[in-house]
C-alpha cells in the first residue's frame, strides 16, 4: 500500500473531520433571511375524488402568507419520467401525468393536496389543519394480483388498465424458453416476493426555494444525488425555467440509497412558490413524512423456473414477475424492473436461454423507484434462491452446482444482452471457501446443537451491471437522459487543483478518494487537491451518483480532463527547459529532461501558465484548465462470492447471524477503507431487508409501517462482524482506471445469502421448509417450522 | 406540537393544586406524551412536570420491601436495586434505550400502561403496590387494560412498593422495530406463591397467567411448563406476530424466566 495518499492508500476520509465535529453543511443547515416555511397538507386516504379544498378558514389564519392547491399549478408540467419502457408488443408504457399537487383525486397515502405557506413551521401546520377537505373515498387497489384483474377500481381513471406495461426480455427467446423448460429433466420453480422498503436515510428530504426578482433567477436546495439532473427535469419539464436562470445546490448529503436521485413535487413546489410569494421558501421532511412521500424500493412477485440437465447444467431461466409502480411514476421506476433486473438474469452462470417478463402495476401506495441496487438485488434474489433450491433438489453440493456453471471466458455475451468484460468468478469462490473456513462449518454447527441452536450456512454468487453508462445505448432502452460523467481539472497558478466533479457524494467519501487519483497522476500531495460538488452554477453538467459509478465514470471524466492538463503542462515544462515535448517525463511532481539531470517542479509549470513571460503564446493558450466528458463503453460488472453462517433459535424462530464473509471482486481500487465501509454498510442494508425492514400497507392503503416504531431497522447488535476480502482483482477493461463500483454489492449480495442460510439451518434438522419470505421475522420462521 | 404551559412544581401539594385544573395533564418523563404531542394526537393545555419533585423520587430498600418513587427513572432503578432485586433491575435496565431510560419513570410507564411495557409485568407477578397522594391499590386491582388505570382523574402516583420475591427473572422477547416487549414475562415467588405476569402479548394489556402460576406452585422448574401456552384467542395479532406465535412466547419466555429465577 503506498505512504503516500495515491491510488491503493486507505487514507482517512477528510470530509469525516466536518462531519463528526458537527460542521458539515445539510441543506436543513441553510436558512435564507426573510425566508417562509412550507406544511404540506397530505393524503389520509389511499384513493378518493376530490369535490373540493375550502381554504377560505385557513387563510385568515395567523402568519399565513398563501395557501395553494393544483389550481394554482395549471399550466405547470407534471414531475415528468425520465425514463419510457416499450412493452413486449412494441408499445409505449402508460404513463398518467404526476401532478406538483394532487389533481381531482389522491391516489396514495401522503399525497400533497394543498401547500400552506407562512411565517413559521407551526403556524403553516396550524393553518394546514383548517383547510376543509371534501374528498369521496374512493375503492384503492393495493394488492398487485388484484390491481391487474378484469374490473378492478383503477388507480388513474384516464388509463385503460393498473398495466402500466407488459415487459418481455428477450421477447424472441420466448418460445425457445418455454421449450427448453418443457423438455428439461428437472426444473425447479420457486416463487418469491421481494418486499417494499423504506430507504430511511438518516437525513431526511428539504428544499429551499428562493427568487431573484432584481435579475430573475432562481435557485434551489436540495438534498438531490444529482443537482444537475433536478436542474433539467424540473426547469425544463415542470416550471419552464431556462437552465441558464435556475442554479440547483446540494451541500452535504446525509444519506440517499437511490431515493434522492429524484426529482420530487417538494422541490418544483419551493422553486415556484418563492417566485409566486416573493419569499425563500422552506420545507423540511419529518421522518413520518419521509415515511410517506420518500419512493420506496423493491416489492416485486416473482416465480422463476429453472431447467437443468442430469448433470445440473442450466439449460434455461423462465421468469415472471409483478413489478409494483405505487400510485404514479418516479423519475426511474421503469427501467428498475426491466433494464437493471432482466439483463442481470444470467447472473455469473452461463444460462444460454433467458426469458423474463415484467408486468409493472400501479397501485394506491408510494411511487417506488431505485434503491440501493435497484433491480440487480431482486435478480439476484431470483435467482441464487432458485439455484439453492435446485441444489437441494438435485443433492449436489451448492457450491458445486454454482461452480459447475460459471462463466469462465470473457468477454461472454449473456443472452440477455450484457457483454461482460472480465471476471473470475472461481477465484472468488476459491477464496471465499478458504475465509469462511467452510470445512469448519460441521464443528460449528456441533457446538450450535449443544447449545439448543440450529445452525445454517449460506453462500452464493452475485454480479451486477454498475457505472450506468453508455449514453447511446441506455437511449435506446428508453432511458430519456444521457449517463455520462463531467469534470473540470482547475489547477491553480501555484499548483494546487480544483476539481469540479458532476459526481456528487452522499457520504461515499469523494473528497478523500478523487485527489488521490489526481495525487496519483501528477505525484503530488493529495491535500494539494480539492473537489467541488453538488452545485450547478460551479461545474459542468454532471449526471450525479447512483448505480455505483461515481469513480468508474466521474473518475474516469477526472482521468481525462487530468491527462489533458497534464498534457499542456508537458507542452509548457518542454519549452521551459527547451527540451522536445517527446522527451518530457512526470514523476513525483515534476518534470523532467529524459537521460539528464535537467527538471522543473509541477507549481513552476503552472505558475508559468499564469504569468506567461517565459510561454510559447504563439502555440499554446494560458491557463491551465480543462473539461472532459466521459462516456463509457460498456457498464463495469463487480461480482462476487458471499458466505454466512446463522443460528436458529427453534423455541422462538429468532436468526442471529453469526459471520458474514464478502469476497468482492471491484477490479482496481483506490481506497480500500472507503471500499471496506461501501461493503458494510451494503451488508448492513442487505440483512436489514432479509431480516427486519418491511414496508406494509393494508388493505385500505394505510401505510402500517410509518414509523421506527414498526419499521424496524438493522441495529449495530442485529449484525455481526464482518470479513470482507477485495484481493481479487479483474481490473475493468474499458475505463482509464479499471475500476468497477462497489457501493450496491453488499446490498445486492447478501438477501440471498440469509435465506438460504436460515433454509440450511431448518433443513438440517428436518424441517420441510424450502423458501420464506423476507423479512425472516422471528414469527414467519417459528411458522415455517410448524409446518 | 400545540403551544402548551408547562408548570414545574416543586412540592406534591402545588402538584396536585395544578392538576386541580381540567385542562391540566401530569408530564412523567415525557417519553410517551412528548412524541405524542409532537405527532398532535394529545394537546394538552397545561402539563405538570412531576419530575421537579424530591418527594417523589428515590428508591429505599427496606426489610423485605424495595419503595422506589414515582419520579424514579429507569437508569436510576436499574442501578439501585442491582443487588436487592436483580430481575427488577434487569428490568429497568432493557428499556428503551440510554435516553428514554435517563428520562423515562416507573410512575410514568405505569400510569401509561402501555400493553407492551416492561414495568407493569414486574408490579403484577411481584404483586407490588401501587401509591397514590390519596390510597393504596394492590397491583391485581391497578391494570384496567389498555392505557387505563384505577387511577382517578387527577390522582397521581407517588411510589411503588414492591415486596422483595425470594426468586424472580423478567424473560422479554423484543419486538423487532421499537424493542418494546412483543412477549414479555416476569415470574416471581415467595412465601410458596408464584405469580406470573405477561405483557406485550394480551389483548387487554398485562395479565396473570393462571395455569402457569398453579404449575410451578406445584414444582418450580422449567419443566412445569413444558407444553404449557395460554389460549391464543385474547393475544395480540400484528405486524410483527399473529396470536398464536404470541401464545407460543408466553410459554417459551415463562420457562426462561423460570430457568432464570432458578439461577
Amino acid at each position: 500500500m503506498p505512504a503516500d495518499g495515491g491510488i491503493g492508500a486507505s487514507t482517512k476520509r477528510r470530509e469525516d473531520v466536518r462531519f463528526l465535529t458537527g460542521q458539515g453543511n445539510y441543506t436543513d443547515d441553510i436558512n435564507i433571511h426573510n425566508q417562509a416555511h412550507v406544511f404540506f397538507l397530505r393524503s389520509d386516504m389511499a384513493h378518493g375524488k376530490i369535490n373540493g379544498i375550502d381554504t377560505a378558514a385557513a387563510e385568515k389564519m395567523p402568519g399565513v402568507i398563501r395557501i395553494f392547491t393544483s389550481k394554482d399549478f395549471e399550466g405547470v408540467g407534471g414531475i415528468p419520467c425520465g425514463w419510457q419502457v416499450t412493452d413486449r408488443f412494441g408499445e409505449p408504457m402508460q404513463e398518467p401525468k404526476h401532478p406538483v399537487l394532487a389533481e381531482g383525486f389522491v391516489r396514495h397515502v401522503g399525497e400533497p393536496i394543498a401547500a400552506v405557506v407562512a411565517e413559521t413551521l407551526q403556524q403553516a401546520r396550524d393553518a394546514a389543519e383548517a383547510i376543509e377537505l371534501d374528498i369521496e373515498e374512493l375503492p384503492p387497489v393495493v394488492d398487485m394480483a388484484a390491481a391487474l384483474e378484469e374490473g378492478a377500481p383503477k388507480v388513474h381513471e384516464d388509463l385503460s388498465s393498473n398495466l402500466c406495461f407488459d415487459w418481455g426480455f428477450v421477447e424472441e427467446n420466448r418460445e425457445a424458453v418455454d421449450e427448453a423448460i418443457r423438455n428439461a429433466p428437472h426444473v425447479t420453480t420457486l416463487e418469491l416476493r421481494n418486499q417494499r422498503l423504506v430507504a430511511n436515510p438518516m437525513e431526511p428530504r428539504v428544499a429551499i426555494g428562493v427568487y431573484d426578482r432584481a435579475d430573475d433567477e432562481h435557485t434551489l436546495y436540495t438534498t438531490s444525488q444529482n443537482p444537475h439532473v433536478i436542474r433539467l427535469l424540473m426547469g425544463a419539464f415542470v416550471l419552464g425555467i431556462p437552465e441558464h436562470k435556475l442554479r440547483v445546490v446540494s451541500p452535504d448529503v446525509g444519506g440517499g440509497f437511490g431515493t434522492k436521485i429524484f426529482h420530487y413535487q417538494e422541490e418544483a413546489f419551493c422553486t415556484f412558490a418563492a417566485k409566486a410569494v416573493n419569499r425563500p421558501v422552506k420545507w423540511r421532511s419529518s421522518r413520518s413524512e419521509a415515511f410517506m412521500s420518500d419512493a420506496q424500493g423493491r416489492d416485486h412477485v416473482t416465480k422463476i423456473e429453472l431447467a437443468l440437465d442430469e448433470e445440473g447444467k442450466f439449460l434455461a431461466i423462465r421468469t415472471n414477475t409483478l413489478a409494483n409502480m405505487g400510485a404514479y411514476l418516479s423519475t426511474f421506476a421503469p427501467s428498475v424492473p426491466t433494464w437493471l433486473h432482466g439483463t442481470l438474469m444470467a447472473g455469473n452462470y452461463t444460462t444460454p436461454l433467458i426469458y423474463v417478463n415484467v408486468k409493472a402495476v400501479f397501485t394506491n401506495t408510494v411511487p417506488v423507484d431505485a434503491y440501493r441496487g435497484a433491480g440487480r438485488p431482486e435478480a439476484t434474489f431470483q435467482l441464487e434462491r432458485v439455484i439453492d433450491k435446485a441444489a437441494r433438489e438435485l443433492g449436489i453440493d451448492p457450491i458445486e452446482l454454482r461452480r459447475r456453471n460459471f462463466i469462465t471466458e470473457f468477454p461472454y455475451e449473456t443472452p440477455v444482452a450484457l457483454t461482460y468484460d472480465t471476471g473470475d468468478y472461481h477465484a472468488t469462490m476459491d477464496k471465499l471457501e478458504e475465509l469462511a473456513d467452510l470445512k469448519g462449518f460441521e464443528a460449528r454447527a456441533a457446538e450450535s446443537k449443544k447449545r439448543g441452536k440450529l445452525r445454517g450456512l449460506g453462500v452464493n454468487c452475485y454480479i451486477e451491471a454498475c457505472g450506468i453508462a453508455p449514453s447511446n445505448l441506455v437511449g435506446q432502452l428508453g432511458a430519456r437522459a444521457g449517463l455520462y460523467e463531467s469534470a473540470t481539472v482547475r489547477v491553480n497558478a501555484t499548483g494546487s487543483i480544483t476539481v469540479m466533479t458532476g459526481s456528487h457524494s452522499h457520504g461515499q467519501g469523494h473528497e478523500t478518494a478523487f485527489p488521490q487519483v489526481i495525487a496519483d497522476m501528477i505525484g503530488i500531495d493529495p491535500e494539494q487537491v480539492e473537489i467541488v460538488h453538488g452545485d450547478t452554477a460551479k461545474g459542468p453538467m454532471g449526471m450525479g451518483t447512483y448505480g455505483s459509478r461515481s469513480l468508474a465514470v466521474g473518475g474516469s471524466a477526472m482521468v481525462r480532463a487530468a491527462e489533458k492538463v497534464i498534457n499542456k503542462a508537458r507542452k509548457i515544462a518542454a519549452h521551459l527547459m527547451e527540451a522536445s515535448e517527446a522527451d518530457i517525463e512526470l514523476k513525483d511532481g515534476r518534470f523532467t529532461v529524459k537521460g539528464t539531470d535537467k527538471s522543473v517542479a509541477w507549481g513552476d509549470v503552472t505558475l508559468a501558465a499564469y504569468v506567461p513571460h517565459n510561454y510559447p503564446l504563439e502555440e499554446l493558450e494560458p491557463g491551465l484548465e480543462e473539461t472532459a466528458f466521459y462516456d463509457p463503453s460498456n457498464f463495469t460488472y463487480p461480482a462476487g462470492a458471499y458466505a454466512c453462517e446463522v443460528e436458529v433459535d427453534p423455541e422462538t424462530g429468532k436468526v442471529d447471524v453469526c459471520s458474514f464473509h464478502a469476497v468482492d471482486d471491484f477490479g482496481n481500487i483506490v481506497n480500500p477503507m472507503i471500499v471496506s465501509g461501501q461493503v458494510h454498510g451494503g451488508l448492513g442494508q442487505g440483512i436489514g431487508q432479509a431480516l427486519l425492514e418491511n414496508c406494509v400497507y393494508d388493505d385500505d392503503g394505510q401505510l402500517l409501517s410509518a414509523s421506527y416504531m414498526d419499521y424496524a431497522m438493522p441495529r449495530a447488535d442485529d449484525l455481526p462482524f464482518y470479513s470482507v476480502d477485495h484481493s481479487c482483482q479483474t481490473p475493468c477493461t474499458h475505463n482509464p482506471l479499471g475500476v468497477k463500483g462497489c457501493g450496491e454489492a453488499g446490498a445486492i449480495g447478501s438477501p440471498p445469502t440469509i435465506v438460504n442460510a436460515v433454509v440450511d439451518a431448518l433443513q438440517r434438522a428436518g424441517h420441510d421448509v424450502t423458501h420464506i419470505d423476507m423479512p425472516l421475522t422471528p414469527a414467519r420462521v417459528w411458522a415455517a417450522m410448524q409446518g | 406540537m400545540y403551544e402548551v404551559i408547562i408548570t414545574r412544581p416543586r412540592s406534591l401539594a402545588e402538584a396536585i393544586e395544578a392538576l386541580g385544573d381540567d385542562n391540566a395533564t401530569a408530564l412523567a418523563g415525557g417519553q410517551t406524551l412528548i412524541p405524542t404531542m409532537k405527532q398532535r394526537l394529545a394537546a394538552p393545555e397545561v402539563l405538570v412536570s412531576l419530575s421537579g419533585i424530591d418527594e417523589l423520587s428515590g428508591v429505599t430498600i427496606g426489610d423485605g420491601e424495595i419503595t422506589i418513587g414515582a419520579a424514579t427513572t429507569h437508569a436510576e432503578v436499574a442501578r439501585e436495586v442491582a443487588g436487592a432485586c436483580p430481575a427488577l433491575a434487569a428490568l429497568a435496565g432493557g428499556i428503551g434505550d440510554p435516553a428514554v431510560r435517563n428520562r423515562g419513570t416507573i410512575g410514568g410507564s405505569l400510569a401509561n400502561n402501555d400493553p407492551a411495557a416492561d414495568y407493569p409485568a414486574a408490579v403484577l407477578a411481584c404483586d407490588a403496590t401501587i401509591i397514590t397522594n390519596d390510597r393504596e391499590i394492590r397491583s391485581d386491582e391497578f391494570f384496567d387494560g389498555l392505557f387505563s388505570t384505577a387511577l382517578l382523574e387527577g390522582e397521581i402516583i407517588t411510589a411503588v412498593r414492591f415486596p422483595m420475591p425470594e426468586r424472580a427473572a423478567y424473560a422479554k422477547f423484543d419486538q423487532p422495530a421499537s424493542r418494546f416487549a412483543l412477549t414479555g414475562v416476569f415470574v416471581a415467588a415467595g412465601g410458596g406463591v408464584v405469580r406470573v405476569a405477561v405483557t406485550g402479548a394480551g389483548e387487554d394489556g398485562v395479565f396473570r397467567w393462571d395455569a402457569a402460576e398453579q404449575a410451578l406452585m406445584k414444582d418450580f422448574s422449567p419443566s412445569a411448563i413444558e407444553g404449557l401456552s395460554p389460549d391464543p384467542s385474547g393475544m395480540i395479532g400484528d405486524l410483527h406476530g399473529t396470536p398464536e406465535y404470541r401464545a407460543h412466547l408466553v410459554g417459551v419466555m415463562t420457562k426462561r424466566a423460570v430457568e432464570a429465577a432458578l439461577g
